[in-house]
Parts: C-alpha cells; structure tokens; sequence
C-alpha cells in the first residue's frame, strides 16, 4: 500500500505531470502566475481542493450512478471550492480581490475533474486522497516556477521585494497575457528535451 | 461601474480589447485539444458562442432575483455550475430530437462546454463588475465571439503546421503555447482603443 502511494506521487510530479504532460488545467497557470504571492495562495487552495474531493468521490464512489458522477463530482468540488473562497476572502481579502473570479475557476480546473474521473471512482479513498494531493502539489511546484520568474523578468521583484534594481530593464510583457504563453511553453520545451533524453538513454 | 461604455462598447471589448481566451486565459483546455482542424473548431466555437450567451443571461437573472434577495451569494459557484451543466443537457436533449445535422455538428462538443473554464468565466466576471442585464448578455455574446475568432484562427496555423518541422521538445502543447502568445500579442494591440475593468 505505501509503496504504492509512493509511486503515484513520483509519477505525478514528474512523469504524469499534469501540467506539462497532460496540459491539463493551464487556464489558472497562465492567470495567476504574474505575481508569485497569488500563485502561493491559489497553489494551497488547489491542493486542498484536489486532495479532499479526491477523498469526497472515492468515499462515495459505490454509490454514485454512473449516468450523473460527472455532475455529483463536480457539486463535491464546487463546495470545496466555496470554503476555499469564504477563507480567503475573510482572512486574505486583497489576494482575494486581485485573484478575482479565478478561484471560482477551480471548479472548472480540469486536473481536479480528471483526477476524479481518472482515479478517484476506481481506488480506495487513502490512495485517491495521496493521488489528489499529489497531483495538486506537482501542478502548484509548475505554477511556482513559472510565477518566479515571470514576477522575476517582469517587476524585478520577488514576492513584492525588489530584488533587481534600477539596472534591470523590466520586460513588462512578462506579466501580461503573452509572457505567461511564452513562458509556459519554453517550460514545456526545456521539460520535455529533459524527458526525451532520458527515454532515449533507457532504450 | 462600467457605465461608461455600453453595450456595444462591451461586445466589442469582450471580442478584442479583453479577448476572453487570450487575454483571461479562459478556456484554454477545449483551446488546446480541439484546434487541429478548421471544421471542429469552428463547430465547437459556435456552441461555445451559443452556451455562453444564454447562461449569463440565465445566471445573470438567477443571482440578481434567487440569491441576492436570500443573501445566498456564496452558494454563486454551485448554482452558476448547476445552471450551465443543466443548461447544456438540455440544449443537448433538444437538438438530438429537433435536429440530426445539428446534432452531428454541435452535440459532440457540448459536454465538453460544460468544463470549459470560460464559461463559467464569464458568469463570473458579470458579477464581479457588476452588469446590467444586457451589459451581461452583450458581454457573454462578446465573449463567445471572440473565443471563437481565437480558436478558429489557432486551427488555420494549426492546420499549416501539421507540415513543418518543428523541434522535438516543443510538438504539440509548446508550439501552441507560443502561437497563442504571439496572438495574444497582436490582440494586445487593440488595447487602448477600448477597456474593460
């Protein structure tokens, strides 16, 4: 059993990565990821969400008909997602204001409905929830990554501390729309030429 | 809030100043998978644009006179989703009886509406800044068209590119990462003619 939970979490933080093997949820990667604070807090809120409705559906897993588990699933996480939202707006209400409409969007993350649909309804709740949490902490680590260096290029700053000074030119396309594209995508390269390798050398 | 611009001003920000996908990053799971052809693309946009306009109207009406008056506004986030799965399997229930073609263009597609970020995105967004009705429905119409100007065009390069040679680590998810910032680039520079909050 331990051994077990040890290799699906190995396998999702590298191998199955839901970010940059699955590209699965990218949405709120590419939205929060221009301040590394936000990313912090949105990555704890995804893993709490991913790891409980993991639980949630593996308990209930016998119980809910086939036809609606997609609309059971997502009512499980959509309460997650709610608690997740009355915290943060009552104990960190401005990274709540700036996260905006992104919590609710975990509800639509696609990692939290594939780990559900993929794991959950066919393992038993410890397994589901080590999956969950995983899973979670293997899309946060990419998310954090990649806010480090957007907030990095774009602001100079790191977790609102100026960390570049005046000679650094800030490449304020970093933190708009495009730099998130860019930058996730140079991930995904360096990530995979890493991968790619590594399958060549086993052969 | 947003009083200043009206309601073609907000269609027309939704399609190219604030382009839901490129700019929000909506959708961006549906954007990536189902941009290979023209065709499905373009299926997929027109239920989008279709789905996304009739819930905001419908949410928009829901949390104005169902939850606001009961102080239920934290339950927002189930209802919108209950509303929007509802909704699709309805539509979907109605056009496999109305319509064959239809069903065989559209119905394939519209599951997959109901997990496609950007719309519940967009019934959210509408709350937060605090929309008239028709603000709403312009803004979901909006929204919608835009999505699908974004994908439509990502599957013509995509088509074109199914032939080039592209490095190893980047096939697939990268190259349409960066062909997605390259666009989003270029939709950036309508910024300034327009803005949504």
């Amino acid at each position: 059993m331990n051994k077990k939970i040890g290799k699906i979490t190995l396998a999702n933080l590298g191998r199955d990565n839901p970010v940059f093997v699955q590209v699965l949820g990218i949405c709120s990667t590419l939205a929060v990821t221009n301040v590394l604070k936000n990313t912090v807090v949105m990555s704890i809120g995804l893993v709490f969400v991913t790891g409980l409705s993991n639980v949630t559906v593996s308990v209930l897993r016998k119980q809910i008909p086939t036809r609606i588990r997609m609309m059971v699933s997502t009512l499980i996480i959509a309460s997650y997602v709610i608690l997740v939202d009355i915290v943060l707006k009552a104990y960190l209400p401005d990274v709540s204001r700036q996260l905006g409409p992104y919590v609710g969007l975990i509800i639509t993350n696609c990692i939290i409905m594939g780990r559900a649909e993929a794991f959950a309804l066919n393992n038993k709740p410890l397994l589901s929830f080590a999956d969950g949490i995983s899973s979670g902490i293997g899309y946060s680590y990419v998310l954090l990554i990649i806010a480090f260096f957007r907030e990095l290029m774009g602001s100079g700053t790191i977790w609102g501390v100026t960390v570049l000074g005046s000679w650094w030119v800030k490449w304020s396309i970093m933190v708009m729309a495009p730099g998130a594209f860019f930058m996730l995508a140079v991930f995904i390269w360096l990530v995979k030429g890493v991968i790619i390798k590594d399958a060549e050398v086993a052969k | 809030m947003n009083e200043g611009i009206g309601v073609f001003g907000i269609f027309f920000a939704a399609v190219f100043t604030s382009n839901i996908l490129l700019t929000m990053y909506l959708g961006m799971c549906s954007f990536l998978a189902v941009s290979r052809h023209v065709k499905t693309a373009f299926g997929l946009g027109s239920a989008v644009i279709f789905v996304m306009t009739a819930t905001s109207a419908i949410n928009w009406l829901v949390y104005n006179y169902l939850l606001k008056p009961f102080d239920l506004d934290y339950l927002m986030y189930i209802v919108f989703i209950i509303v929007i799965a509802a909704f699709v399997q309805i539509v979907e229930m109605i056009i496999e009886r109305v319509s064959e073609t239809l069903y065989t263009a559209l119905g394939i597609f519209l599951p997959l509406i109901t997990v496609n970020c950007a719309i519940l995105g967009v019934s959210l967004f509408m709350i937060i800044r605090n929309y008239t009705f028709s603000q709403s429905v312009s803004f979901g119409l909006g929204s919608g068209v835009g999505w699908m100007i974004a994908i439509v065009a990502m599957a013509g390069i995509r088509e074109r590119l199914a032939n080039a040679r592209i490095p190893k680590g980047l096939e697939g998810a990268g190259i349409s990462l960066i062909i997605a910032g390259i666009m989003s680039m270029a939709f950036m520079g309508f910024t300034g003619m327009l803005g949504l909050g």
